[in-house]
């Protein structure tokens, strides 16, 4: 190396002939300051007097040219590679491809004088990425400059380190960094924090062993390395709080010392002790003490004097108040606390300084649900911001009104968001805002017209961006309607009468999501409207097929709305027209479609049965087996035609075929063809346009599908619940014009606010009166002496439209509540027929039962449903009981029905003598499981859980026991959605009634969702006694809890080996005592559950599963002491789990 | 987190581009091109904080901007920044390109790209708000430009000098916060220390 300096500075002298070396940056300023010969600058020179972005692409590709040839020539010097990396920068900066310099970027930074290497360094973090191979080869320069004496050196090593570094190699730069933070300069210290950080973000399992040094870097007597590490932290709390809630004394500690200017006067910035740091420390506090009352309690003080200190009129003074108004309102509620941010959250709305104010609206938007009020009193400024010329104040004002909707203030609030949206030209900003006005017109909708009106409008203006959910939502609304079917009617018919308005108008360009809504509704609902000659509709739709703008997709669904019209006229001259016409049309899709059209409309009776009126909500039967093609299979096969092979059996006899060179003939290309005939037969536009003849099917599996899968964003309004009877909905009617009233009143008080007393009034010009009255118009309804529901969100006695759900009522059948009304019809052909069911309607007999026993006076109307069959199978019940015990488990497994496990009665008899020992169900004590632990206590409540490990999930079983000396009733379990882990069904459980003393239990199966080694599943419990109680638990899950054992063959394990692509090796020393690869194996079969697939001298291959499928595959080799891992996974996060916790068994072991 | 910052000026020129994620050639040129577009729109006197919308791929990003004279500076970050910390950062980053260049202007970034870059690494790394004190980022600069000095003196110098260059530490660089008991303590986690 030193030789190679030694070189390259013999040769410098030459060059500072040519080179003005004395460039340093304190010249004087401006041109002065560039030296007269530099390449770069002639170059920035020449591009700057060009004129077109054509010429500069010719000059850049020149220069890249010059530049190519020179840094490739042996004889260039390290010193003008530099110069070089520098104009390549350039030339990357402006957005031109300079590849061929990477390596010399690497080349450079191994082999330059500091400099140079600083050079090197930069340009190699600006070129490359993460998983760049030519990454590979700065390792070793890495690793050599973080040994070096040279501070410097190591600096730069350790800022390229925490800018870009590849995943894999970590293991190799770690323990180097790892004693960097022992390094006596601080600068060091935090520049290897850094880097610390950067490897917990891009693999926070390998450095999981040293969440010590973590601490050690949070208590560094220097604050930079401190305010460093709170990065990390920041992290690892915003991923699971409960882990660190012990540190939060030490966050407090902290922020007070800062707070009360410990800090040297260096940190100050504008006279604010470390306002960076205070920023992040309140970041940390809030997620520690959300939802935490103890935690919470800690910070009071800290966040008190924070805001107090925090009066100096600055930017950054503001930047903190505002983070202390978000912790405050994040953290458990102090009311003290919360008037004094209510405060400060005036002092930014009112503020002059516009990004005050726009904080300022954000922080409202914010704590809008927990105080309303605070908008009531703040309702003139919010009113002028919706007029403010800024975008950005006005959209999140719209955001902020959006959140205090209700059915009073729906009208202006959505005419407001449709004015912004008609502004708004950014494709995002309609997105988003098309989505909203479609959520609350569905949620408050006064009456049809409003409701189709702002729809159209959206549809409209939205265009083609919106998301594909709001017109699946809209037509799935129109499809399966409300509570009355005299309302649903209507309002399609009024929806068909607009469209047939629209389409009216001559040239006007509607979006082709719009034109598909149109053309179903008209498909679906047009013989509603009986004053509309249903010719006109078609001449209507033919137009349409002929405009040029008009996508294939949607002529599809046009054509598709043509057919079923014409299934119900007799005949009609139209689509005689349109049948000619498009059966010579040279889209294929189009004369498919119209050939079907032609052939179905011979035959009036067929076309009338397959597409019936007003079915798209209907379930069809489909014959998935195919067996109607039986006999046409069989006459093909007769004929000589190849069986049918399934895709993996074809793709594997490719794959085979590959491998080697084929020496058969060829066979007869008869075979093939017929095959690949039967292939596109079946994928043509048959299959297509079926799907588009029954479109309302097709929508409507479009719908389900959408109504199981991407719900998360919409609110759910129609859910199970959706249907209710008559007579509840009469009496939301009622209540309607109440609120109504209620409301007119408080628009009138509301829309004095207390700065304009009457004698003011006089004065008020005729703007302010217009602002007022918007005012009146838009906060009606909020407030706490609102007399309606304080946030518009949760009253749904005005809700208009509600879905009726045809679909959930059959599945609901199977849930508790339904069984009891429909008990006494249903209960009979269940026993009989359905297997599964069986145990589960005993259950519910059980719990019925009981009840029975113990509440003969209160249930005996529930009782009346049970009379039969209690009578009938009492003696048998506890026989069947017993039996069930064996078949349980596997029940579990295949059921997608709700678990419901009634102890049985002895059971339960037993458990009340020996009173709140949870134990595990008879059926569950064989499988694997872990002990039964505490969860949580109360006075009346004790909470336990136990982990049952199934052969295809993990069991959570929950043990709630009742202290009390009287029953509960109707204890609620809820599971909150946690990021890692997935509860198969519902994440609730209700306990109708916890008898005193006495224990009962829940069961859910959980699947790990994301991978992570640890993680926590919280949920609460609430239950009523005098008054409504409620606390919360949490359940610790390892990854362990989900790895199962697979068993494959040695040939299976080699296919899968080669088909998976994400590996991770790893090298672990043996404890001397077992040092064979056979005591290894052992140990990680029986800690770690995996299965021993062969052993074959000194390599042993294993293999595992995540559940529910995710294999992980691995080979281990034992070498001189060393035990060689090597994982392979489909799914990269897998390995690096495991690897964890094979070190962790094997240092154990 | 940060995730990228741009600098260019009122025509929309480049002078400083660095991304903190990596995203593909083409992608950078089109995020700075609509950055431009959508601050060029602004007047000066609205705020400086501008949502970018699906520009980086998701809804949480958000442009935090400051215009001096001839340049804007952008920072492009996602929710766990507070707006105006960073609006304050920028101030900070450009007061410190002030000091090193002594009134600094767009020439400056033009032709000591290598060097604004190396000032802003001492700021921003990988992303993360590392320093934030400016006489501490102008002491690391002014102590490593000394080193580029020295180097360049020594460069006609006789080869023996070599390995003393190689061997140059950088200075003691006094940072006052060790003095007595002055320092943060930390009293619950002391098992560590």
């Amino acid at each position: 190396m030193s030789d190679v300096v030694e070189r390259t500075l013999s040769v410098l002298p030459g060059l500072l002939g040519q080179h003005d070396p004395g460039a340093g940056p304190a010249g004087a300023g401006g041109h002065g300051r560039v030296s007269s010969t530099s390449r770069l600058g002639s170059l920035i020179r020449s591009i700057t007097a060009l004129t077109s972005k054509h010429e500069e692409e010719k000059l850049i590709q020149q220069e890249l040219t010059s530049l190519k040839a020179t840094v490739s020539a042996p004889t260039t010097t390290l010193r003008l590679m530099k110069e070089c990396m520098v104009r390549l920068i350039y030339c990357e900066m402006l957005g031109y491809e300079s590849s061929f310099g990477y390596i010399h970027a690497i080349k450079l930074a191994q082999q330059g004088n500091l400099l140079e290497k600083r050079v090197g360094y930069l340009a190699v973090s600006l070129f490359l990425h993460e998983n760049h191979e030519l990454l590979l080869l700065l390792v070793n320069t890495v690793v050599k400059d973080l040994q070096s004496t040279n501070l410097v050196e190591v600096c730069m090593a350790l800022t390229v380190v925490s800018q870009i570094f590849p995943r894999e190699m970590i293991p190799a730069v770690l323990p180097l960094i790892e004693d960097k933070l022992q390094h006596s300069k601080e600068i060091i210290r935090r520049k290897a924090v850094q880097a610390l950080y950067k490897f917990y973000v891009i693999a926070p399992n390998q450095v999981q062993h040293i969440h010590d040094k973590f601490r050690k870097a949070l208590c560094d007597r220097d604050a930079g390395v401190m305010a460093a590490s709170l990065h990390i932290y920041l992290q690892m709390i915003k991923e699971n709080s409960s882990g660190y809630k012990d540190l939060t004394g030490s966050f407090v500690t902290i922020l007070k010392q800062v707070v009360g200017g410990k800090l040297p006067v260096d940190f100050n910035y504008h006279s604010v002790p470390a306002p960076w740091l205070q920023i992040q420390l309140l970041r940390i506090l809030g997620l520690l003490g959300k939802d935490d009352q103890r935690t919470s309690e800690l910070m009071y003080d800290v966040l008190d004097e924070s805001l107090r200190r925090a009066e100096i009129n600055h930017n950054i003074t503001y930047a903190i108040l505002f983070e202390c108004v978000q912790t405050i309102y994040t953290i458990y509620p102090k009311s003290e606390l919360l008037e004094k941010a209510a405060k400060c959250i005036g002092k930014f709305v009112l503020s002059p300084k516009i990004n005050l104010k726009y904080l300022g609206l954000k922080a409202l938007t914010y704590v809008i649900q927990q105080d309303p009020n605070l908008a009531l009193q703040h309702q003139m400024t919010i009113i002028e911001c919706l007029d403010h010329p800024d975008p950005i104040i006005k959209r999140e004002t719209l955001e902020l009104l959006y959140r205090i909707t209700n059915g009073q203030n729906v009208i202006v609030i959505v005419q407001k968001m449709l004015d912004y949206l008609r502004e708004s030209k950014e494709e995002y900003a309609i997105i988003n805002l098309a989505g909203k006005i479609a959520e609350l017109a569905e949620k408050y909708a006064p009456d049809n017209e409003w409701f189709i009106q702002t729809m159209n409008s959206v549809f409209s203006v939205g265009g083609d961006v919106v998301h594909p959910d709001i017109p699946n939502n809209f037509l799935r609304l129109l499809a399966e309607g409300f509570d009355d079917g005299k309302e649903d009617n209507q309002l399609r018919m009024y929806a068909v009468q607009s469209y047939l308005t629209l389409l009216e108008e001559e040239d006007a360009l509607y979006p082709q999501k719009f034109l598909q809504v149109m053309s179903w509704v008209l498909g679906e609902y047009s013989s509603l409207v009986t004053n509309v000659d249903p010719e006109v509709i078609l001449t209507k739709l033919h137009s349409l097929l002929k405009k040029t703008f008009v996508t294939s997709e949607t002529k599809a669904w046009i054509m598709a709305a043509v057919t079923k019209i014409a299934s119900h006229t007799s005949c009609s001259k139209t689509v005689d027209k349109l049948i000619q016409e498009f059966s010579n049309s040279l889209d294929t899709c189009m004369r498919q479609h119209a050939f079907e059209l032609k052939h179905l409309y011979e035959d009036k009776a067929l076309m009338k049965n397959l597409l019936p009126f007003d079915a798209s909500c209907n379930d069809m039967v489909v014959d998935a087996s195919l067996s109607f093609l039986d006999e046409f299979v069989a006459e093909g096969l007769g004929r000589g035609a190849a069986p049918y092979k399934p895709h993996h059996q074809r793709q594997e006899e490719k794959l085979s075929q590959e491998k080697a060179l084929n020496f058969e003939p060829y066979g007869l290309s008869f075979a093939s063809s017929v095959s690949s005939c039967g292939v596109t037969g079946r994928q043509s536009p048959t299959g297509l346009s079926f799907g588009s003849d029954m479109s309302g099917n097709s929508a409507e599996t479009g719908h389900k599908e959408t109504n199981t899968l991407k719900l998360e964003g919409v609110r759910k309004l129609w859910g199970k619940e959706g249907y209710l009877p008559k007579k509840e909905n009469k009496v939301g009617k009622e209540n309607e014009p109440q609120t109504v009233s209620c409301g007119g009143l408080l628009a009138v008080q509301v829309g004095d606010p207390p700065a304009l007393q009457s004698d003011q009034v006089a004065s008020l010009s005729e703007e302010d009166k217009e602002k007022q009255q918007l005012a009146s118009t838009l906060f009606i309804g909020l407030g706490s002496n609102a007399g309606v529901s304080l946030m518009g969100k949760t009253d749904t006695a005005t809700q208009k439209f509600k879905r009726k759900s045809k679909i959930n009522e059959t599945q609901n059948s199977e849930e508790a509540t339904d069984f009891q009304d429909s008990a006494a019809s249903d209960f009979g052909p269940l026993l009989d027929t359905i297997p599964i069911n069986v145990e589960d309607c005993e259950g519910n007999i059980d719990t019925g039962l009981r009840k029975a026993s113990l509440h003969s006076s209160d249930t005996v109307e529930d009782n009346l449903a049970f009379e039969t069959p209690q009578s009938l199978r009492k003696s048998g019940l506890n026989d069947r009981l017993s039996d069930n015990t064996l078949s349980q488990s596997s029940l579990f497994a295949d059921s997608n029905i709700e678990i419901f496990q009634p102890s049985p009665s002895a059971h339960c008899e037993s458990a009340s003598k020996t009173l709140l020992a949870p134990s595990l169900p008879e059926e569950l004590e064989d499988l694997p499981h872990s002990e039964v632990v505490e969860l949580c206590q109360s006075d009346a409540l004790a909470l336990y859980s136990c982990k049952v490990w199934t052969d295809d999930s993990l069991l959570l079983t929950v043990f709630v026991s009742n202290k009390t000396t009287s029953a509960l009733n109707a204890v609620n379990l809820l599971f909150e959605e946690a990021e890692h882990f997935q509860i198969l069904e519902s994440p609730t459980y209700q306990f109708p009634v916890i008898e005193a003393q006495s224990v009962e239990h829940c069961q859910k199966c959980v699947w790990m969702h994301k991978i992570c080694t640890q993680g926590v599943l919280s949920g609460s419990v609430n239950y009523q006694s005098e008054m409504e109680s409620h606390f919360e638990f949490s359940i610790t899950l390892s990854l362990m809890d989900f790895i199962r054992p697979m068993e494959m063959t040695t040939e299976d394990f080699g296919k899968l080996w080669l088909s998976l692509s994400n590996d991770v090796k790893q090298n672990i020393k043996m404890s001397s005592s077992e040092g064979s690869l056979s005591a290894a194996l052992n140990t990680l079969q029986q800690k770690l559950k995996l299965h021993i697939v062969d052993v074959i001298g000194n390599e042993g291959i294993l293999a595992c599963q995540l559940l529910p499928s995710v294999p992980c595959l691995l080979h281990c080799r034992t070498h001189s002491g060393m035990l060689a891992l090597w994982f392979r996974s489909p799914c990269s996060a897998l390995p690096d789990g495991l690897l964890y916790q094979c070190q962790k068994v094997m240092e154990e072991s | 987190m940060i995730n990228a910052i741009l600098v260019f000026n009122n025509h929309g020129k480049p002078r400083l581009v660095r991304f903190y994620q990596h995203l593909a050639e083409e992608v950078q040129q089109q995020i700075v091109r609509e950055v431009f577009h959508l601050v060029l729109k602004r007047d000066d006197h609205i705020c400086n904080f501008l949502e970018c919308g699906s520009l980086f791929g998701g809804s949480d990003y958000k442009l935090i901007y400051r215009h001096y004279a001839t340049l804007y500076f952008v920072f492009c970050v996602d929710s766990s920044e507070s707006e105006l910390g960073i609006l304050d950062l920028i101030q900070v980053f450009v007061e410190t390109l002030d000091k090193c260049f002594e009134n600094v202007c767009e020439l400056d970034l033009i032709f000591h790209m290598d060097k604004v870059h190396h000032i802003l690494q001492e700021m921003v790394i990988g992303g993360m708000v590392l320093e934030t004190n400016m006489n501490e980022i102008v002491a690391q600069v002014e102590a490593q430009s000394k080193l580029e000095k020295a180097e360049g003196g020594l460069s006609a110098a006789p080869s023996r000098a070599v390995s003393a260059v190689k061997n140059i530490n950088l200075p003691e660089i006094p940072r006052n916060i060790n003095i007595g008991d002055i320092n943060i303590k930390v009293p619950n986690l002391s098992q560590f220390m």
